[in-house]
């Protein structure tokens, strides 16, 4: 290039240099601890985002000035932002595990677990198929568990009265929320469940694996089958059908909690963390079902909102969709 | 002088190697296939395109409009837009290039001008070659912990100077190489012409050699930065963010880029947010063009048959 | 000319000497900075291989190296799991060699189209448009895959086809990487000196004749680094195979059925919910360094390849 052009490059290179430098020296730019600007971060679950997502473009409408950012890298990193003091809310589409209670705990972060959905995972065939209409818990483990793997591979290896024909499975990958609810659920214990199985983080991919193959089964949020009506057909599950009715009354057994965890500290020290999450509670319903999630049992709902404004710390999952909820685990 | 076996001329008897078949007929008949072949090729490559962005056109040009490219991103798809994604991928396509390109070129000319032949040299080259095939992601790995966690107070944690500097070190193997094969390409005689009319290194290579391998270098930065503003992988892991309700102020600033928007409009199930991440494909088609056409315009400039 | 004649300034060869200083010193700096740039292209490749050697320890305490080379399953996101790096690899493999074999041949000869046989007003536009495939978001290619190539070959071609197979993203892949190979290629080849062609023609060569023996080897180095680019390119490729080939981690030699790539791996388990740290998470850098290992050796072979074959004229 010509000599101008690259001595002008060069000089842009250097002034870009020289900006980062001094802003090095100004400031920490958007790191959070009550630096005066209202910022609010929040990390974790890609399931639990759509419904922040509903909640903080509500309260940006009344509250422009208020800056939300929401991002989606899974309920793991979300949790290890949160323990870092880098966020004030993580989404989590399963409760906190025990390593990830420690190593708040050690950094002295106090949190506030909160249910605000639920989501119901959904057993779903080909709709060209014609016999099955509803399985059991326990088919869905000689199907899934580990030791099924190259061994049930029919139809009728599950249920007598299915046909002899191939099975094939589709499901979420061994690294999302979806699939630990399910292998604990269904397994009995998380992360064991057969390998041999087209495994996909997207869901839409799954949908598109079911909706194209005759002999397919496989599982997934609630709001993808939904939206797919016409490509999917939804098994029963020991006879219940999976709806919004029927998982807010806790009668379908594969329902699964969606939390919030709140800085309990920053709460505290941010007054428009507080305005937001009490915004959040006060319209969840409203939130819940913009993002095709099923709302929490009117009861689950106040328990939530105690923990809330009693700042209730500290994790108990077992309580957040009600004692009498079936999808509570065992 | 050619230094191959394969000469052109050769004296000899009637029975010395050729190059050429002898027989015209069958040459002329192979050189009316190659033709063809050459041409379908070329054929193959713009029809699959053209019938990606058409299918992506139809869904997604009906939804474009002035709101689409202003507005916020929406739990409701009718209201999706994608301006803080849009401003965010133009902040960090600025950046990455403002930083690739200039350290590429200077590397590539080091290593191809000034550098002894030795096996450091070497090495260095194969392992520049080896970088463009470590997986985008790991890149984002690298760049979280160097970029975000290492210089957070220098580079503001999870902002958009840490995204770019990450997407620069992602493409800058791929500057590299074409800026030297390029080089590579420039007849020792122009080097060695110069340098016996007592010019420097440097005086060659910026009056010679840098507006000859020019084309090179820009066919390498239009192929680097078409992937960089495609990436989502290292993104989201140095912390774009995927729903924002503000627009980048700075380089310091969080921020969202269009292919997070695009990868989570995708992955919601309503139908009508997959129309929406067809229009935002085709924004950022747009925008890849528009940058595109800045270098291949300088590149068409320069370039000039040796 | 004296030597003191030299050294007075006011003298016209004391002004040469004068300027002749400063051209030094500006040299010298300017290598120094050209150095610099190369060095962070050395440090970035030293940060890498730094932390994916050091996570990659932190995994072989846990996990046996013969364990890792020699077991035929892979299942290393789940409970109990098995680590047979040797599935992924056959993954990798699978999708990127049809992926070569469908752009090495169109990639070439579509650079010498562009480069032989095109007008320049051709050339001027054909070779962007060609460029723009690099451009489209791989999670597009991955969609057009698994929703239009599928079932296209599907019902044509290939029946048996599972929804997720190998072969439909090695193919798009495939498309995603001509631009790669055709364009660096294209540079190399229009950068051969005319008189090459000229004298070949003057001989009484055929187009195809030159371009094949003259103008080819001429350009080896340049278009030998091209395929590099794009094998690398296809090797390291993560969205396309993710979304079409799968997810399926499985020992095979059939496109037709699903794999999981070393990528689509490493993406899956990042991007998801296990906690950094942990053994799932450091599985990520031991097939990082699988991958790099393979790529090097690739770079390495190529490398000496050009070495051997390369046509140097003048």
């Amino acid at each position: 290039m010509s000599r101008g052009a690259r001595l002008s490059l060069l000089l842009r290179t250097f002034l870009l240099a020289l900006t980062l430098a001094l802003a090095g020296c100004g400031g920490r730019g958007q790191e959070q601890e009550g630096d005066g600007q209202s910022q609010i971060a929040v990390e974790g679950s890609s399931t639990v985002l759509p419904i922040t997502q509903a909640a903080a473009e509500a309260f940006n409408r009344q509250n422009s000035d208020v800056r939300i950012t929401v991002s989606g890298a899974g309920t793991g990193d979300g949790f290890e932002a949160f323990c870092n003091v880098d966020t004030q809310i993580s989404d989590a589409s399963r409760p906190i595990k025990d390593e990830e209670a420690d190593r708040c705990e050690q950094a002295g972060v106090e949190y506030i677990e909160l249910a605000i959905a639920q989501d119901a995972l959904t057993v779903v065939v080909n709709p060209r198929n014609d016999f099955a209409q509803n399985i059991t818990l326990d088919e869905l483990r000689t199907l899934w568990e580990p030791s099924a793997e190259g061994q049930v591979t029919t139809w009728n290896q599950v249920n007598l009265e299915w046909p002899d024909q191939q099975i094939s499975l589709y499901g979420p990958g061994s690294q999302s929320g979806t699939f630990d609810f399910f292998t604990e659920r269904v397994n009995g214990k998380e992360d064991e469940s057969r390998t041999d199985y087209q495994a996909s983080e997207d869901d839409n991919v799954l949908v598109q694996g079911v909706s194209g193959d005759t002999s397919a089964l496989g599982y997934f949020g609630f709001g993808y089958f939904e939206q797919n009506q016409q490509r999917l057909k939804a098994l029963n599950v020991d006879g219940i059908a999976p709806s919004v009715e029927t998982t807010q009354s806790g009668e379908y057994p594969l329902s699964r909690p969606l939390f919030i965890y709140v800085n309990a500290q920053d709460l505290e020290e941010q007054p428009e963390l507080e305005e937001f999450v009490q915004f959040y509670l006060e319209n969840l319903d409203q939130f819940v079902e913009q993002a095709q999630y099923v709302p929490l049992s009117p009861e689950a709902a106040q328990e939530a909102g105690e923990r809330f404004n009693n700042r209730t710390t500290g994790t108990a999952p077992e309580d957040a969709l009600g004692a009498e909820h079936k999808g509570n685990g065992k | 002088m050619t230094r191959s076996g394969t000469g052109i001329a050769q004296k000899g008897g009637p029975e010395q190697e050729s190059v050429f078949k002898t027989s015209t007929a069958v040459r002329y008949a192979l050189d009316l296939v190659f033709t063809i072949l050459v041409f379908v090729a070329t054929m193959i490559g713009l029809v699959v395109l053209a019938v990606l962005l058409i299918d992506i056109a139809r869904d997604g040009v009906p939804r474009l409009s002035w709101e689409f490219l202003t507005g916020f991103p929406s739990i409701s798809p009718e209201r999706s837009g994608v301006y803080p994604a849009l401003l965010g991928s133009l902040w960090l396509l600025v950046i990455t290039a403002i930083v690739s390109v200039p350290l590429g070129v200077g590397a590539a000319l080091y290593l191809q001008e000034y550098a002894p032949d030795t096996w450091l040299t070497r090495l260095i080259e194969v392992n520049v070659s080896n970088l463009a095939g470590v997986p985008s992601i790991i890149y984002g790995l690298l760049g979280l912990g160097i970029f975000v966690n290492l210089l957070g107070p220098i580079t503001g944690g999870q902002s958009i100077v840490s995204g770019a500097l990450t997407l620069a070190l992602l493409i800058l193997p791929v500057v590299i190489i074409a800026t030297r094969e390029a080089l590579r390409a420039i007849p020792d005689s122009v080097r060695e012409g110069g340098f016996a009319l007592g010019a420097t290194r440097w005086e060659v290579i910026r009056g010679h050699l840098l507006p000859m391998a020019l084309p090179g270098a820009l066919t390498g930065t239009i192929l680097a930065l078409s992937r960089a503003i495609g990436e989502t992988a290292p993104l989201i892991v140095v912390g774009a963010a995927t729903y924002i309700t503000f627009v980048p102020e700075g380089p310091l600033s969080a921020y969202s880029a269009l292919p997070i928007a695009i990868y989570d409009f995708v992955s919601r199930p309503q139908e009508a947010f997959q129309i929406a991440a067809a229009a935002g494909i085709v924004v950022l088609m747009v925008v890849l063009l528009l940058t595109n056409s800045v270098a291949i315009w300088l590149r068409n400039k320069y370039q000039r048959r040796g | 000319m004296t030597v003191e004649a030299r050294r007075d300034p006011r003298s016209e060869a004391g002004k040469w000497h004068r300027e002749s200083r400063a051209r030094h010193f500006r040299e010298r700096a300017i290598k120094i900075v050209l150095a610099a740039c190369a060095c962070v292209s050395v440090l970035t490749t030293f940060g890498i291989v730094f932390v994916l050697i050091f996570e990659t320890i932190a995994f072989f305490r846990e996990v046996s190296v013969v364990e890792f080379l020699t077991s035929t399953t892979w299942s290393a996101a789940f409970a109990n799991p098995q680590f047979g790096i040797i599935v992924l690899i056959s993954g990798t493999l699978l999708t990127s060699i049809i992926a070569i074999a469908v752009a090495l041949p169109v990639g070439l000869l579509a650079a010498i189209f562009l480069s032989e046989y095109a007008s320049t007003r051709l050339r001027r536009w054909l070779k962007p448009a060609l460029e723009v495939l690099a451009g489209v978001p791989t999670i597009v290619y991955g969609y057009f895959a698994l929703t239009f190539v599928t079932p296209f070959l599907q019902s044509t071609i290939f029946p048996s086809l599972t929804i997720f197979n190998a072969l439909s993203a090695g193919l798009v892949m495939g498309v995603m990487i001509i631009p790669t190979i055709a364009s660096v290629s294209e540079d190399a080849i229009y950068a051969v000196p005319r008189g090459l062609r000229e004298g070949a023609y003057a001989l009484g060569a055929t187009k195809r004749e030159v371009a094949t023996k003259i103008v080819v080897p001429a350009a080896l180095s340049g278009i030998v680094a091209a395929t590099i680019l794009g094998i690398s390119r296809a090797i390291g490729e993560t969205m396309i195979v993710a979304v079409a080939a799968g997810n399926l981690a499985q020992l095979t030699a059939n496109p037709q059925e699903a794999v999981q790539t070393m990528t689509a791996f490493i993406v899956q388990v990042a991007s998801g919910d296990t906690p950094t740290g942990s053994l799932t998470f450091n599985t990520i850098f031991a097939v990082g360094t699988t991958l790099f290992i393979m790529t090097l050796i690739l770079n390495i072979v190529s490398y000496l390849f050009v070495r051997r074959f390369r046509e140097i004229y003048e």
